[in-house]
């Protein structure tokens, strides 16, 4: 598997759509598999306008500026994260985009775009909860950023022991999402 | 990848945490306030378990006043806070400074003036570097950019404040303290042990006569000093301090030696920074970078060694406020010394997320004399 | 006999067929004070001295000194001290004796430093039962700086900055300190006692005994409010100063202890 070397990812949703978890989950992940990492959640006055975002940086030096202006990719699990976000992704850069919350006539079609039906596959797997993962699966599998399987096994450092049984669930989302795209 | 062993992901505040605790720390008083609430959070759950205390005060007069005392007894002892925090300790600081103790403070500085907002912001930088209190005192300031540097200068922090019964501040930002990133959790070379700070506060500490022996005289700690020159004797003393102090001034460098062009910066700014000038080593252009880590002893000498190095390089200082640090470049480069280096500023608001794309532009305009301010 | 730095002078140590009937006690400094003639921080230094003494004590006491007349007291104590910022007394204790859990603190403030500008320290620390005593020295007035209203000055009490006696909408009532402390579930002793007579001093002195050994066995925070005369401020003799405690102070001030676990 090969997987390059400097990966950045803005991470967008409404609160509770687990858009924390899934950048916790892949920095975990990343510096697992060796890489240097930064997580940086955005709180303050854009946490209240309903939607929460993070940075995630994966690099093999160390991270630099862990915010990025054009990200090289994102992952948007509803309407108002792409109208933000859309137009600040690089030339080049891919888009992963919650086709159960978003009008496919929002989506930019010069954008290289996954249009993935994040909350129905997550639905079909268990629970809508999931659809963060499914999302994470299908941006691991366009960015070819880490490995799918390192990912999965991060989910056990990530989610807490309370929720553990889950976490095969989860492990399928991300592999359900990683098959779609 | 052999060195994933040892690695957690943990925020900047939680590295704060950890690696107080790790370094001595035994006593931690504080007052929530975003964005360092995780210094507290963690705090609250690691000092009981190794015998300390943890207290949430009334305010932070109240924490600043209880570090006071539990560094007038010699234990390693700290507060954190942001914004108006800080400014509610600055009596508490003014009086540790009169009274030589050994307090750590870590300040997650957030946008003002007054409320201001949450985000990140470099505008304490005057606060914390020339003193911040009432009366003529300096505070060693420690600016950390990563969340393992947040780990490791607890322990720098903690030895130099006990080598020179001196208060030091940990100054970082909202990124800074909010970022999670891979730690470490191993004490750094140059840390001192628990027991090599109890030994230097052992000639001054309060701590009840009789643990001195019978017939031990009292002990005092105090600020105040009232016989006709007095308060200048101890003045000196605190300006000879102060002088001894510029040997621990540190600072960073990256790839400065062809560089037409240095900019200055520090803390999370200077990680933007050095993300922007990776994009533009990759377009050929030669700029380099020059990081304060303390910023207060001020790194001066390494300014103008970089001055000195390459005759008609220019600086130019980005900071996140409307120009602070860059007075301290200008004084470092000042004159002969400074080789007439033109010093150019770029400045950034606070509250902003700075990022690498957006400095792209000041940093190639710098290259051309130009200086855009903000 | 006298442990401080100077020594008794051979003149008067007693001879063989003399008996010591009256000495300082160790933990007090055997040195002037600077205070006024008249005023009660001599008394009230003298008690908590001898309360350390016959507490054996002494020798692991921290004195945390206050801002206003009494910020010179650590001269007058044989006990390690350290200085607290205006107010801040009761926090700067708290760190002492986090830090230092073997030790007996104490803090020695007058109405300004524990009433006014210390209100939220004190009543903080109170609240949390912080291990430590307080000392509360009420004059109802500014001492150091000229004589100024303080939180407890009385209604109609004219002071410098209120020539026109204090008003109570406006000015305030004077805060009743005791009250307040002993409403608090931190509180183990609560107690005020006046310095203006023989009866008092010694009731006083059991007073600051029992709000030390609430503190020595681990009940919470010891307070002892001692109502004090400011002959100087007050613009009075040392005996008129009395008669204004007994006669002015203490009606609006209640004796006794209001609050004690020691029996519990």
């Amino acid at each position: 598997m090969t997987t390059s070397a400097y990966q950045d990812v803005i991470i967008a949703g409404f609160g509770g759509q687990g858009v924390m978890l899934i950048g916790n989950l892949l920095a975990q992940a990343g510096m697992e598999y060796g890489r240097e990492v930064s997580f940086l959640p955005v709180y303050g006055a854009e946490m209240r306008g309903g939607t929460a975002n993070c940075t995630v940086v994966i690099d093999v030096e160390s991270v630099g500026s862990p915010l990025v202006q054009t990200p090289l990719s994102t992952i948007v699990l509803n309407e108002p994260s792409l109208a933000k976000f859309q137009p600040r992704l690089a030339d080049g850069g891919v888009q992963i985009v919650n086709a159960s919350l978003i009008d496919k006539a929002l989506v930019d079609s010069k954008r290289r775009t996954v249009y993935i039906p994040a909350n129905d596959m997550a639905l079909e797997i268990g629970s809508v909860k999931m659809a963060n993962m499914v999302a994470l699966g299908a941006w691991l599998k366009a960015t070819d950023a880490l490995p799918l399987a390192c990912v999965q096994d991060a989910l056990n450092r990530v989610v807490g022991s309370h929720y553990a049984k889950l976490i095969p669930a989860n492990a399928k989302a991300l592999a359900a999402g990683y098959n779609f795209a | 990848m052999s060195d994933t062993v040892a690695r957690t992901l943990i925020k900047g505040n939680e590295a704060v945490a950890f690696g107080a605790v790790d370094a001595g720390c035994r006593c931690y008083f504080g007052y929530p306030i975003t964005p360092q609430n995780e210094i507290p959070e963690t705090m609250s759950r690691l000092l009981p378990a190794v015998s300390g205390h943890y207290v949430q005060a009334e305010s932070e007069v109240a924490a600043a006043s209880m570090l006071l005392g539990a560094c007038a007894a010699g234990v390693p002892s700290m507060t954190s806070s942001s914004g108006c925090g800080i400014s509610l300790m600055q009596e508490a600081l003014s009086y540790m400074n009169g009274s030589m103790l050994p307090a750590v403070l870590v300040n997650m500085a957030r946008g003002g003036p007054g409320l201001g907002d949450i985000g990140p912001s470099q505008g304490d930088y005057f606060q914390a570097v020339k003193g911040g209190g009432h009366g003529d005192h300096r505070n060693i300031v420690l600016a950390p950019a990563t969340a393992q540097e947040c780990y490791d200068f607890m322990f720098r922090a903690f030895a130099l404040a006990f080598t020179y019964a001196n208060p030091v501040m940990v100054l970082g930002d909202a990124i800074v303290g909010q970022i999670k990133e891979p730690v470490r959790r191993t004490p750094p070379a140059d840390a001192l042990s628990p027991a090599q700070l109890e030994a230097l506060a052992a000639p001054w500490r309060v701590e009840g006569r009789g643990k001195r022996g019978p017939g031990a005289a009292p002990r005092l700690i105090k600020s105040v000093y009232l016989a006709e020159g007095a308060l200048a004797a101890r003045n000196r003393l605190l300006q000879d301090k102060y002088e001894a102090m510029r040997a621990e001034a540190r600072s960073l460098s990256y790839n400065v030696d062809d560089a037409d062009l240095v900019v200055v910066a520090y803390g999370s700014i200077a990680r933007a920074v050095r993300s922007t000038l990776r994009a533009l080593r990759e377009q050929g252009v030669a700029v380099g970078l020059f990081r304060p880590v303390t910023l207060y002893p001020f790194p001066d000498e390494a300014l103008r060694a970089l001055a000195a190095a390459r005759p008609g390089r220019r600086f130019l200082v980005i900071e996140q406020n409307l120009g602070q640090m860059v007075e301290d470049v200008r004084l470092a480069l000042f004159g002969a010394a400074g080789c007439g280096a033109e010093v150019l500023w770029h400045g950034l608001m606070p509250g902003l997320l700075a990022n690498a794309q957006m400095l792209e532009e000041p940093v190639r305009m710098a290259l051309a004399g130009k200086e855009i301010r903000s | 006999m006298n442990s401080s730095s100077m020594p008794t002078p051979d003149a008067l140590r007693p001879r063989d067929d003399e008996r010591l009937v009256f000495d300082a006690p160790a933990s007090q400094a055997d040195r002037p004070t600077h205070y006024c003639p008249g005023c009660h921080h001599g008394i009230a230094h003298r008690l908590v001295a001898e309360v350390l003494d016959e507490l054996n004590v002494a020798d692991r006491t921290i004195l945390v000194a206050s801002v206003g007349c009494s910020a010179f007291s650590y001269d007058y104590f044989t006990v390690d001290a350290l200085e607290a910022q205006h107010g801040r007394a009761c926090a700067v204790a708290t760190g002492v004796r986090r830090a230092n859990p073997g030790s007996v603190v104490f803090t020695y403030q007058g109405d300004g430093d524990m009433a006014a500008i210390g209100l939220a320290e004190s009543v903080h620390a109170a609240n949390r039962g912080e291990l430590i005593t307080a000392i509360f020295i009420n004059n109802t007035v500014y001492g150091m700086t000229g004589g100024q209203m303080a939180p407890t000055t009385l209604i109609g009490q004219k002071t410098t900055t209120t020539p026109e006696g204090r008003h109570l909408l406006g000015e305030g009532g004077p805060l009743r300190m005791t009250e307040l402390m002993a409403g608090l579930d931190g509180v183990a002793y609560a107690e005020r006692c006046a310095l203006d007579s023989v009866k008092h001093v010694r009731a006083a002195k059991k007073a600051l005994r029992n709000a030390f050994e609430v503190q020595l066995r681990g009940l919470g925070f010891g307070f002892v409010e001692l109502l004090s005369g400011c002959p100087t401020n007050w613009h009075m003799t040392p005996q008129a100063a009395n008669r204004r405690i007994s006669e002015e102070m203490i009606p609006v001030f209640p004796l006794g202890v209001t609050k004690n676990l020691l029996d519990k």
